[in-house]
């Protein structure tokens, strides 16, 4: 008998105020949380604007160590892995610690505090040979990407199957994709599942530039992120995490836990055709959604609502566009497709799991979130975007679709109660 | 997709690229013969830092092996990873360079554990040194933990399932594993694995904070798990590449069956905290004996994690007491990275590689630097000992504290 994967916690930290409920105010007003970069001086880059997270560790009550030797997207992690364990009601020591999981994606784990230490031991980039007394005894902890998922291991007392996921900007995606397979192959009965970044750093933000894929709209940084729209010219760098508690169905319904809906499918493929190249037709993202269909055996008419990646870039949209076309046939036109990267931006690895508990979230509240700032339609890009103001609808099936560097597609379809067709 | 007969996982084809051996019959002469080849650290800069000793790759020509266009957006991690790959599909005699009939049939996963490093400090040195206008249009590609995989899979044109475990040493084992589960999920062939480059020097820097770490400067005594002279573990480059597949479809296309991946286990007791790490191994094999359907009995080789740590080697031999029983202390046990160190995601998929092979050769390689063993194991030392080996148990712990194990199996199980 195939075992169900219940959601039965959420928690975020996204741009805009950390939280799950201020998440929700900022998406469902459809306000964005776009800015010029105040984490560092930006002068020089092509790319001045973000959606930047405030946050202080110390507010949050992280201890010494958490606040101190990890960096910012374990902290964003750790906080949100709190608030999504309490949601879940879950009493994390009386589960069996082996069947308890971690599964946390980020596409560029502890960069930005390598970065910062390299400053220290290269003299600021004049030495190769680094010196390497001036760096943090504890650097190890940024080196080693897996910290991320060992540290929420840590502090909630999984000592199942840990794993950080970092396939580049589907890790969010993936590491849901991965939790749900654990626990639908009985290898575990809980696992904390979500993704964090915290790429806001010169390095990443220069590496951006020199490819063109944000956006240089410095001088109006609340519209610079226009998924969909004529007008858009990249994407919009975001940081932030968010964490589920996913829960076999039984094992949730047996400690009468609230449930807030199922992942009910989930695919990814490669497009084996270009790092950062996208084609026109959307072939891979289009196998991936029908293959998650398929799991979840519903038709795609079945699918109430897509959660796109919408990017903003030129590429990225069109691909998108053609992608969900060949999945959903015409359903695709009288299915909204919104894209929140427009309000929160684009956190990298981040964004795919913050994207999932969206989808969660609107759910929950039958509403569709909105693409903000989309005023010019683009002739290639013709659905349904949900253009700046949120949508009250009837939701039980909804799809989140994603694509990352490598040429990874993946989709992740999630079911509210009484969704899936007996 | 399914059929009666649950759909099996077996290995057709092994690429290794590692400081002993830069194919895999080369690899396995050394393993066999327990060649030493730790030594100085020779890359630039990196002649002043407190780490000297480690396993190089050397002699390794990525020009003669990789296409200039894939060569300049790459780290070298991605070279070993992408020449390992190619060395593992030939073997397994499916061509490569998009030769496979349906693509979305072949996926690739990767662990890494340290990502393009070298290349990621040459950009940063630009940004630093020069100015934000001098990164080049690659790091956005080179550096991440995801390099590996998405050059693997562009450059053979697999549309299948790819995936990526960002991990400390046990993410070997778990993309082997991750390989495994696509294959009876459905996916055709997995190519699967991790190959590492930790040596650069900015790289380097960050390993120094890992209390583990062997910093004596002797290569033969910087090395040795199980002995009363354990000093820690020397970090290592490179790693292994194998063809996860359907045993149906290997079968079909006539490939030969190396070995089947039976059983795999994970769980998770802490960084560094070696004791409880007994407990967390213990449960690992237990999972994966369980799920390869395998008695304690039934193992005829241990390639363990063997960190050379002495917490953490008494926890490892406690820990196959506990699940082996008395069976533990009979099984030959042996630790071929002594001789090459440990390659962190890399070092697990090696071992997983020596097993099959040592499985193939019915001989149980030596483990290199090791003597005076003082655990109640039988570690295979100073030569190769020959033995009937059917059935292998690869244990992999990570420093960030993820314990694995994984049981391999000779062979297939259908008939041919």
């Amino acid at each position: 008998m195939t075992r169900r994967v219940a959601v039965t916690g959420i928690g975020v930290v996204a741009p805009g105020g950390a939280g799950t409920a201020a998440f929700w105010d900022l998406l469902s007003q459809g306000r964005t949380a776009t800015r010029g970069i105040t984490l560092f001086d930006p002068v020089g880059l092509r790319s001045r604007i973000a959606a930047e997270c405030d946050f202080d560790p110390y507010a949050h009550g992280l201890p010494p160590e958490l606040s101190e030797h990890n960096d910012r997207y374990v902290q964003f992690a750790a906080v949100a892995a709190g608030e999504a364990v309490r949601d879940s009601g879950l009493d994390t020591a009386a589960e069996n610690p082996w069947r308890v999981g971690v599964s946390l994606g980020s596409a560029v784990g502890g960069t930005t505090r390598l970065e910062h230490d390299y400053v220290l031991v290269s003299e600021g980039g004049r030495r190769w040979d680094v010196d390497h007394r001036a760096a943090d005894p504890k650097l190890h902890l940024a080196f080693a990407p897996s910290t991320l998922a060992a540290v929420v291991a840590e502090r909630f007392g999984a000592r199942g199957p840990v794993q950080t996921v970092s396939t580049g900007c589907t890790s969010g995606l993936d590491a849901v994709g991965y939790a749900f397979h654990t626990i639908e192959e009985g290898r575990a009965d809980v696992v904390i599942a979500g993704a964090s970044d915290s790429p806001i750093s010169p390095i990443t933000m220069a590496c951006f530039d020199a490819i063109k894929a944000t956006s240089p709209d410095n001088d109006d940084p609340e519209h610079a992120s226009k998924p969909f729209d004529d007008r858009r010219n990249g994407f919009v760098m975001g940081e932030g995490a968010a964490v589920l508690v996913l829960e076999e169905y039984e094992h949730a319904r047996a400690r009468d836990a609230h449930i807030y809906c199922e992942i009910s499918g989930y695919a990814t493929y490669g497009n084996a055709y270009h790092m950062t190249g996208l084609t026109g037709e959307g072939l891979e993202m289009a196998r991936a959604i029908d293959t998650a269909l398929d799991q979840a055996r519903l038709d795609p008419t079945a699918i109430d609502y897509v959660n796109a990646h919408g990017s903003g870039t030129r590429q990225n949209d069109r691909h998108e566009t053609a992608a969900v076309k060949r999945s959903l046939g015409h359903h695709a036109y009288d299915t909204p497709m919104s894209s929140i990267k427009s309000m929160v931006g684009h956190s990298l690895g981040a964004i795919g799991a913050i994207e999932v508990a969206a989808c969660v979230l609107a759910l929950k509240h039958q509403v569709v979130p909105p693409t903000a700032n989309y005023e010019i339609p683009d002739p290639e890009c013709d659905l349904d975007y949900v253009p700046r103001t949120a949508r009250p609808r009837k939701l039980r099936n909804v799809l989140s679709v994603g694509s990352g560097f490598g040429g990874f597609q993946s989709a992740v379809l999630l079911t509210g109660p009484g969704g899936r067709t007996p | 997709m399914s059929t009666q007969r649950p759909r099996r996982a077996v290995v057709t084809g092994i690429g290794v690229i590692a400081p002993n051996g830069l194919r895999t019959d080369a690899y396995w002469k050394s393993v066999r013969e327990g060649l030493g080849v730790l030594g100085r650290i020779t890359r630039e800069g990196c002649e002043h830092l407190p780490l000297k000793v480690a396993g190089q790759v050397e002699g390794f020509d990525a020009s003669a092996l990789i296409d200039e266009r894939f060569l300049v957006q790459t780290d070298r991690f991605t070279h070993y990873a992408m020449a390992a790959a190619a060395l593992a599909l030939d073997d397994a005699g499916l061509a490569h360079e998009g030769g496979v009939e349906d693509p979305f049939s072949v996926g690739v996963v990767t662990a890494a554990g340290s990502g393009g490093g070298e290349f990621g400090q040459r950009e940063l040195q630009k940004l630093w040194g020069q100015g934000s206008k001098f990164v080049g249009p690659y790091q956005s590609i080179a550096w991440f933990y995801a390099a590996s995989t998405g050059q693997i899979s562009i450059r053979h044109g697999f549309k299948g399932p790819c995936g990526v475990v960002a991990s400390d040493e046990a993410g070997g084992l778990d993309a082997l594993a991750h390989a495994a589960r696509a294959v009876r999920r459905g996916t055709g062939a997995m190519v699967a694995g991790a190959a590492e480059a930790p040596l650069a020097p900015y790289s380097m820097v960050c390993q120094l904070g890992y209390p583990e770490l062997s910093t004596v400067d002797d290569p033969d005594r910087a090395y040795r798990p199980f002995t009363a002279k354990a000093c820690g573990f020397v970090p290592a480059e490179g790693g292994a590449m194998l063809l996860v597949e359907d045993e149906a479809r290997a079968l079909d296309r006539g490939a030969t069956v190396r070995a089947t991946v039976a059983g795999h286990g994970a769980t998770f007791t802490g960084a560094s905290r070696w004791k409880e790490s007994r407990e967390g191994l213990a449960q690992a094999v237990r999972v994966a004996l369980d799920e390869a359907g395998c008695a304690p009995e039934e193992i005829d080789v241990v390639f363990p994690d063997a960190l050379g740590v002495p917490e953490a080697d008494r926890a490892e031999a406690l820990a196959l007491a506990d699940v082996l029983g008395a069976h533990a202390t009979r099984v030959p046990v042996t630790a071929p990275k002594t001789g090459y160190g440990r390659a962190y995601c890399g070092a697990s998929v090696l071992d997983t590689a020596a097993a099959v092979l040592a499985m193939e050769h019915g001989l149980v390689p030596p483990t290199p630097h090791v003597y005076d063993i003082d655990c109640d194991l039988d570690v295979v030392m100073s030569r190769a000992r020959p033995a009937e080996l059917r059935t292998a148990l690869v244990l992999s712990r990570g420093l960030m504290g993820s314990n694995a194990a994984l049981v391999v199996r000779r062979g297939g199980g259908l008939a041919r």
